[in-house]
């Protein structure tokens, strides 16, 4: 989607600043909300794909000043509406109407350290092979879905060269709406910067694209 | 834009965000979908044993051990993983390595995806809107911020983390280091070092 969140080369957001010896934490609540974002995920209710389609859905203007524990919380809290896990009432309550749906998914303690290093490959095995090859020329397609989608929107037709294939992994945009994993092969494609651009020397971009997000020239 | 930049990224949030993540977290325990010791250990997990020492170990590796670094350009998930780091954020890997006329950064313009297996949480800047934005296109001015300036004829290769590929910088081996060890060697690996904005520090 079109969305707050794809901001590759929008300007007026002034200086980075970073924070020198920046904590781990701001606040309390930020390392809460980690945790709780890391344990409803457990549940099973939505993919990695989803969540990020929930974040990028926030208002743009939300989306803008919230920081980035917030997006996540914000987006959670949509995503556990959406599967029936909480009412707005229950949060304004603080406290629960009904019990919850699915409380055998419930990451417990002694579970944590084997999820997390587990984690969730997305790489896949397919029959059909790559149809770009190392060195190819290929033209970022200018899909504008309303849905999820890993194409930044500074690259949307725009000319890049294939540099690797990295195999065949989760299709994204599929996979963010219970449409199914649908893998397909990925590859890192470099562009450069200049004609991205129209101007700067000496800078390159690689990003890493689905097959279906390419065309040949 | 609204997102204050003098201070604190969410000073004005602190206490509503304070009383709603208490509320979520509440009515998530009295349903049994969340384990509050289970949150306690994502912390834990994130505070003392996920972090940037992990990546700086890969890097002085790399450094000090041939057979180490060709098996880290050539599968870096592998070579990651055969020192123990694995998981979340991590899954796929792709180590960059840094050379003459050649830096890569690394940046997610769409989220925040970073290499949390050696890197571990990312700082607020690198999910913040200024880095987001700034670093495929201007890259030597955000590397300019950061009190890194480089050869003009340097070639800038910014990497945005689209797809679950994590990337790792490997910076160049400082001079003057001849002869250390690879725990030595880590402590000039910092953090920004292995995301692009630095080079490492200076024995």
């Amino acid at each position: 989607m079109n969305g707050p969140h794809d901001l590759g080369g929008r300007m007026g957001f002034g200086p980075i600043a970073p924070e020198a010896d920046e904590p781990l934490f701001h606040a309390e609540w930020e390392a809460r909300a980690l945790g709780i974002v890391l344990c409803c995920g457990a549940l099973g209710y939505w993919t990695i794909d989803e969540s990020r389609h929930a974040r990028e859905s926030i208002a743009p203007a939300d989306y803008l000043r919230f920081p980035y524990y917030r997006i996540w919380l914000t987006a959670l809290i949509e995503l556990l509406q959406r599967y029936g896990e909480l009412t707005a009432r229950e949060l304004v309550d603080g406290h629960a109407l009904t019990p919850g749906k699915r409380p055998e998914k419930c990451l417990r303690a002694q579970g944590v350290a084997g999820v997390l290093s587990k984690g969730s490959p997305t790489r896949r095995t397919i029959e059909d092979a790559p149809r770009l090859g190392i060195g190819a020329r290929v033209r970022v397609r200018n899909l504008q879905p309303t849905g999820h989608i890993r194409v930044p929107g500074y690259l949307r037709d725009h000319v890049g060269v294939i540099e690797s294939q990295c195999g065949a992994h989760v299709f994204p945009d599929s996979n963010a709406v219970h449409q199914g994993e649908q893998p397909q092969h990925l590859y890192t494609v470099a562009f450069d910067g200049a004609q991205v651009w129209g101007q700067g020397e000496g800078v390159s971009i690689r990003a890493d694209l689905w097959e279906s997000y390419l065309e040949a020239v | 834009m609204p997102h204050d930049h003098d201070h604190d990224h969410h000073d004005n949030d602190l206490d509503e965000m304070t009383a709603l993540t208490r509320a979520l977290e509440t009515v998530l325990v009295e349903k049994g979908l969340v384990d509050p010791a289970a949150v306690d250990a994502i912390i834990e997990t994130y505070s003392n044993d996920v972090g940037p020492r992990n990546g700086a170990s890969v890097v002085a590796r790399a450094w000090t051990d041939p057979v180490f670094a060709d098996f880290l350009a050539t599968d870096a998930t592998a070579a990651i993983a055969s020192m123990g780091f694995t998981g979340r954020q991590g899954e796929h890997m792709r180590a960059l390595f840094n050379g003459a006329g050649v830096h890569n950064l690394v940046v997610c313009t769409l989220c925040s995806c970073y290499p949390w297996t050696v890197l571990g949480l990312p700082p607020v800047w690198y999910k913040s809107p200024p880095y987001r934005s700034r670093s495929v296109r201007d890259p030597r001015s955000v590397l300019a911020e950061f009190g890194t300036i480089l050869p003009e004829d340097t070639e800038i290769r910014v990497w945005d983390s689209t797809a679950e590929l994590r990337y790792l910088v490997i910076p160049e081996r400082p001079a003057g280091t001849e002869g250390w060890d690879a725990e030595r060697l880590a402590a000039l690996v910092s953090r920004d070092a292995m995301i692009g904005t630095a080079l490492a520090d200076a024995p």
